[in-house]
């Protein structure tokens, strides 16, 4: 191999660990931002990104059979309003009486991971979808060193990027994101302050879950969406941010970056063992820094 | 009127407060007592953070325990608490705008900035780069904004230097010009007996006594047995 293929074959998985991070960035923000102001570990995080999948494909599907050049819009809109929905419900019906202690709010979460997983299973069966792009953006674009690269996997590169502003905005700039920061420090507090500290709750819920079904239909677009992947993207999104950092979206963005160049990396290297690479990192942090790289102590 | 009546509070096996029952009117009341007497636990009562295991508090007739805190604020109950409690995360201006009622609102953020000029100085700075004294001013503000009918103060003075206890002491007794009542829980007996016309002495969950100020201020022989002051009032 040639010292330009090997330039070719690096710029390959850096670009390939780009955009499998900026889908790990998106479901993880919002894994982080529920952890941020909830402090509950949310382990049916992943069967929002199925719940959003299955959704968003329902819609999409009859769409696309019919030629609608929005099929797939319509079908991201339904999966992020299903998973907001169901993230508002479950904080509402379930966690929010049990405000505070961890423990049981994590053990409901894993109940309801379970439940969603059966019934999905039972309503969609097992077979696997996929999304197909919208035309504007399928086909490949050429990139410098690369070659032919799909479009839509730097699309998702910019999704994230927009994804990560956004939320920068939101939480330094707006009236909400002033609550939901204020509720990180002191959540008693704020509520003396007239904030119904609940219904913020079910807001950040809501956003957290609508992160994670934009991560859902993003993620079964460029990749088959199938059962299985709840606990995937759930042990993605505890990786992340316990390697950059809970609560924070620079730390979360860090942490994906690390994780999805790591994997990639460690697939063109050492195939067998990639998986190891992830967990080294994540072992490494723990032992040198346990609040995370950008974490606060 | 706010009316706190046999107010019990217990943590556990712990009674904390053993039938509490006063009166807040338009005249500024203090709560003097030691350590340890229940003064903490009745403010967060009143504001909504604690919850009464028997009696009642009301605010001009509407029953204020057993709902949320938010309620409780929103009904006219503001809470400076002890150690300020301010939100690290966010900068003066924020506390500000998290509260405000808007520029028409009696207390705006233009009044507290011309109020506590030293807050404006700071107004991009976060909660915890601030002095104690900046501190409280901000954890004052932020009740104020809320236009509160009542406000619930929990030591104020405490840790603040000599200097910035007399500009606090000055804020405190112009709050009634704004139709504020003020509940004052304060171990600095110079500022309970400056700002307040009626001070409570809370002795073990129960109001012991109540008197005019100025007679707690002359009374050594009272201070020292429950406060367990030893000279005159000041400390």
């Amino acid at each position: 191999m040639g010292v330009n293929d090997r330039m070719d074959l690096a710029a390959t998985i850096v670009l390939n660990g780009l955009t499998l991070a900026a889908l790990y960035f998106i479901v993880a923000s919002g894994f982080s931002l529920i952890f941020g102001l909830m402090r509950v570990v949310n382990m049916a995080h992943g069967s929002l990104y199925l719940v959003a999948g299955y959704v968003g494909y329902a819609v999409f599907e009859p769409l696309y059979d019919r030629d609608v050049w929005w099929a797939w819009y319509a079908g991201l809109a339904a999966g992020i309003a299903a998973a907001a929905i169901a993230g508002a419900l479950m904080q509402k019906l379930l966690l929010g009486w049990m405000q505070g202690q961890e423990l049981r709010q994590a053990l409901v979460t894993i109940g309801v991971s379970i439940i969603a997983a059966d019934q999905l299973l039972a309503l969609y069966g097992g077979n696997p979808r996929q999304f197909f792009a919208p035309d504007a953006i399928f086909g490949s674009t050429q990139v410098p060193l690369v070659g032919g690269y799909p479009t839509f996997r730097l699309v998702q590169i910019g999704i994230a990027v927009a994804v990560g502003v956004s939320l920068w905005l939101l939480l330094n700039r707006t009236r909400l994101g002033m609550m939901i920061r204020a509720g990180v420090d002191d959540r008693e507090m704020l509520g003396a302050c007239g904030v119904n500290v609940p219904l913020v709750g079910v807001a950040v819920f809501a956003l957290g879950a609508a992160l994670c079904g934009i991560g859902g239909i993003i993620g079964s677009t460029a990749q088959p969406l199938a059962m299985g992947q709840d606990g995937r993207f759930l042990l993605i999104s505890l990786v992340v941010v316990i390697v950059g950092g809970m609560g924070s979206v620079t730390g979360t963005a860090v942490g994906a970056v690390l994780v999805g160049l790591a994997e990639q990396l460690g697939q063109a290297l050492f195939p067998t063992y990639s998986v190891i690479l992830t967990f080294v990192i994540m072992v490494a942090v723990l032992a040198l820094r346990p609040q995370g790289i950008l974490g606060r102590a | 009127m706010l009316k706190v009546s046999g107010l019990h509070v217990r943590f556990g096996q712990a009674h904390i407060l053993q039938g509490v029952s006063l009166e807040l009117g338009e005249k500024p009341l203090a709560i003097v007592g030691r350590n340890g007497m229940g003064k903490t636990t009745l403010c967060g009562s009143v504001a909504g953070l604690v919850p009464a295991s028997e009696g009642e508090i009301t605010l001009d007739g509407a029953r204020l325990n057993g709902l949320a805190p938010y309620r409780v604020a929103r009904l006219g109950v503001a809470l400076v608490p002890q150690g300020r409690r301010t939100f690290p995360s966010l900068s003066v201006h924020e506390h500000l705008k998290l509260v405000s009622q808007g520029k028409g609102a009696r207390w705006n953020v233009e009044r507290i900035y011309e109020t506590f000029p030293r807050l404006a100085e700071r107004r991009n700075n976060g909660g915890t780069e601030l002095s104690g004294g900046e501190q409280q001013m901000l954890a004052i503000s932020r009740a104020l904004l809320m236009n509160p009918k009542v406000v619930v103060m929990d030591e104020p003075s405490e840790g603040l230097a000599p200097v910035i206890v007399d500009h606090l002491i000055g804020v405190l007794r112009d709050l009634p010009k704004d139709g504020m009542r003020l509940l004052l829980v304060e171990q600095n007996l110079r500022v309970a007996t400056e700002v307040a016309e009626d001070v409570a002495i809370m002795v073990t969950g129960r109001i012991a006594a109540t008197m005019p100020a100025r007679q707690l201020a002359e009374d050594s022989e009272t201070q020292r047995r429950y406060l367990g002051v030893a000279a005159g009032a000041h400390h």
